[in-house]
């Protein structure tokens, strides 16, 4: 079975010059489809970094980083955002939702950049909204993120990581914005995209949460210190 | 909340049958029409704000379009006076004004009414006319009217400057040479002293001389400054005779200001110029060079007051231009605020696979947008205020349809020039850090 992403000696080194940060030092990682796998880490051991590269927001400064079999250590910028349209869904820890928008056309966002396939206008409003039924936020469709609750936007959020059918599903603290009840609702929601074969890459720094995980990695200064599976 | 055990129902597909990947962008548009409705939420978020963005080249394209009827205008109306003329007309101006009899300019050669003799002779000259303009009391029963316009003429005027007789006939050449004591009547001149009465060989007195009615003219209005209308004709050897006497004239004949000339549509205008310009410097025994007269045609003076149209709408084309700058300006300044204002919109449209040019052409349209609805008040508040103009000042305007072509495409213009640094701003950013942007 192909993996869903690998890596070689994935390094990130920040700053040019004399003050150099390495961010990320030789990371080998192999994660296979439809695994769920926490990433912990303290603070500025480069869970972040790791993401935003596996996530194709950024490029390795060496090594290699293949994505469901494809290279992507040497695509420029244009080919990388196609890449996050047609394979990745994202989910961060402020939502990071359009605010003016409704829900339902920020879960359309990513069909609107959609290249291959494209869908009419009155498709996507339909497939955005069944999404959105799925994540149980059908009747909030036209509400826009400040009429809604942070479980709510967030929800919102997942819908849109899910409405372009990725292979990978990025996120970087889910439930870092959210009370233990609210919480408990985004991973059970996670839970069952997992259950459903997606694969999951998360970013937590709460353990209870990464308990939730098949396979827990944790950092140190950009390297991985463990790599547990249950 | 119950909706934990919501069961999700979205059809995953699995991953082994995920649709192949395109790494190609193709031009990196996506729908022109999904540009243009993000565009115009952008607009339309700020309402205010997008007015006074405009506001600049709303004034510039209402600019252009005003100036331009106005300078439309003007030219219209210098185009009908210089018609009414009359048609293919030289103009034959002596030097005059300082000097007179015994000043300085006693010496240099002055055009009198002998010359319109000289002029006639020139082959190619079929009229002539020479006018002499007097103001005096006319009298006709209990009727007085002062200060009017008593015009002395040849009996080529109605010919050359194309005013019809109605009644009666002009005075021809005969009657000119003797000093006729007669009068050809403007038709509102004719009106106000013999109201319905016939004025056919009726007498009039003008100053002390009495005259003899023998023709009212066609109506002709105004032409430049003279209402043809309100005049009286007489041969112009009545008025030296009579009313403008000279001492000198005996000596070296009665002053003239102007000789029209008109030249057969047929011949030459330049040579035929030339030849009045040769025969007037040999009847003075001066040379081409010393002669003091200028001769201008119609187009002359047409281009003359084209020059002064053409340096007020150069003045009027600089402030519509610099206005369309400083509106594009505004657009720039606003851009790029409305940039660093939606840092992390474009993060969330990057991170979900917005390419650079995706995220160029949404400003870019917005900046265009934003010059084209301002042009679009622009143009009505354009054509508004030029009639409007019109109607409240004696200036006359004439709205230009390419005027708000051009007033509109250069907002246009304005709008994707100055747009274009904002966007590529936007496009440059870096997905993380505009992520991160608060
Ligand atoms: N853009 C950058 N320029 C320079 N250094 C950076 C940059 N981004 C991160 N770093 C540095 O790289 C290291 C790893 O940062 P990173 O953000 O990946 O940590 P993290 O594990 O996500 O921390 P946290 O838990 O606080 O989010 C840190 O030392 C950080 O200062
Ligand atoms: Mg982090």
């Amino acid at each position: 079975m192909q993996p869903i992403i690998q890596t070689n000696q994935l390094t990130k080194v920040y700053g040019m010059g004399d003050v150099q940060v390495t961010a990320l030092n030789g990371v080998n990682l192999q994660i296979n489809p439809g695994e769920l796998v926490a990433i912990m880490g303290s603070s500025g051991s480069g869970k972040s970094t790791l993401m935003n590269i596996l996530g194709c927001l950024d490029r390795p400064t060496s090594g290699t980083y293949a994505l469901a079999g494809q290279d992507i250590s040497n695509l420029d910028k244009v080919q990388l955002a196609l890449i996050r349209n047609q394979r990745l869904g994202f989910i961060f820890q402020s939502f990071n939702l359009l605010s003016r928008t409704s829900a339902l056309h920020n879960v359309m966002l990513p069909l609107v950049y959609r290249r291959q396939q494209k869908l009419s206008p009155e498709a996507r409003e339909a497939k955005a909204m069944s999404v959105l039924e799925a994540v149980g936020l059908a009747d909030r469709a036209h509400h826009v993120p400040t009429e809604l609750s942070g479980g709510q936007q967030q929800r919102v959020a997942i819908a849109r990581a899910l409405v372009n059918d990725p292979v990978l599903i990025m996120a970087d603290e889910p439930t870092g914005n959210l009370d233990t009840t609210t919480s408990h609702e985004i991973m059970a929601l996670l839970h069952q995209l997992h259950a459903r074969g997606r694969t999951i890459v998360m970013v937590t720094h709460e353990p209870d949460i990464a308990a939730q995980a098949q396979r827990v990695i944790v950092l140190r200064d950009g390297q991985i210190e463990s790599d547990e599976r249950r | 909340m119950a909706t934990t055990s919501q069961p999700l129902n979205v059809e995953t597909q699995p991953l082994e049958t995920t649709a192949e990947l395109t790494l190609d962008a193709g031009l990196g548009v996506i729908g022109l029409g999904e540009i243009a409705r993000i565009a115009w939420e952008g607009v339309v978020r700020n309402k205010i704000r997008s007015l006074l963005t405009m506001l600049g080249v709303i004034i510039g394209v209402a600019a252009v379009i005003i100036m331009i009827a106005i300078s439309a205008g003007t030219e219209a109306t210098i185009a009908e006076q210089i018609q009414g003329l009359g048609a293919n007309l030289v103009f034959i101006q002596g030097a005059f004004g300082r000097g007179g009899p015994g000043g300085e300019g006693s010496n240099t050669p002055r055009l009198v009414y002998d010359d319109v003799a000289v002029v006639e002779s020139v082959r190619g000259v079929v009229g002539t006319s020479v006018e002499m303009p007097t103001s005096q009391t006319v009298k006709r029963g209990t009727t007085t009217l002062s200060d009017v316009s008593v015009l002395g003429t040849t009996p080529d005027f109605p010919s050359v400057r194309e005013m019809g007789v109605a009644n009666g006939r002009y005075f021809n050449q005969t009657e000119l040479e003797r000093s006729a004591k007669v009068a050809v009547l403007g038709k509102t001149l004719a009106e106000e002293l013999f109201g319905s009465e016939d004025p056919f060989g009726q007498s009039i007195i003008i100053g002390t001389v009495k005259l003899t009615v023998i023709g009212v003219a066609a109506e002709k209005g105004i032409v430049g400054n003279t209402d043809f209308d309100s005049q009286l004709y007489v041969p112009i050897t009545l008025i030296f005779d009579r009313f403008v006497p000279s001492q000198f004239a005996r000596f070296i004949g009665n002053n003239v200001r102007v000789i029209y000339a008109q030249i057969d549509t047929e011949a030459n205008m330049d040579e035929v110029i030339t030849q009045i310009e040769l025969r007037l410097a040999s009847t003075k025994g001066i040379t081409l060079d010393e002669l003091p007269f200028t001769i201008r045609t119609q187009n002359d003076i047409i281009e003359t007051q084209g020059a002064t149209t053409a340096a007020f709408r150069n003045l009027l084309a600089w402030v519509a231009g610099v206005s369309l700058l400083v509106g594009g300006i505004g657009i720039m300044n606003i851009m790029l605020v409305s940039v660093t204002e939606r840092t992390r919109e474009i993060g969330i449209r990057q991170s979900v696979g917005a390419t650079p040019n995706d995220i160029r052409l949404q400003f870019l349209t917005e900046a265009l947008l934003l010059s084209l609805v301002g042009g679009l008040i622009g143009v009505v508040a354009g054509i508004g205020g030029a009639i409007l103009f019109g109607a409240t000042s004696d200036m006359r305007t004439v709205i230009v349809p390419q005027s708000i072509l051009l007033a509109f495409g250069s907002a246009a213009a304005v709008g994707i020039f100055f747009g274009f640094f904002p966007a590529n701003t936007a496009a440059q950013l870096d997905p993380i850090e505009a992520l991160r942007h608060e």
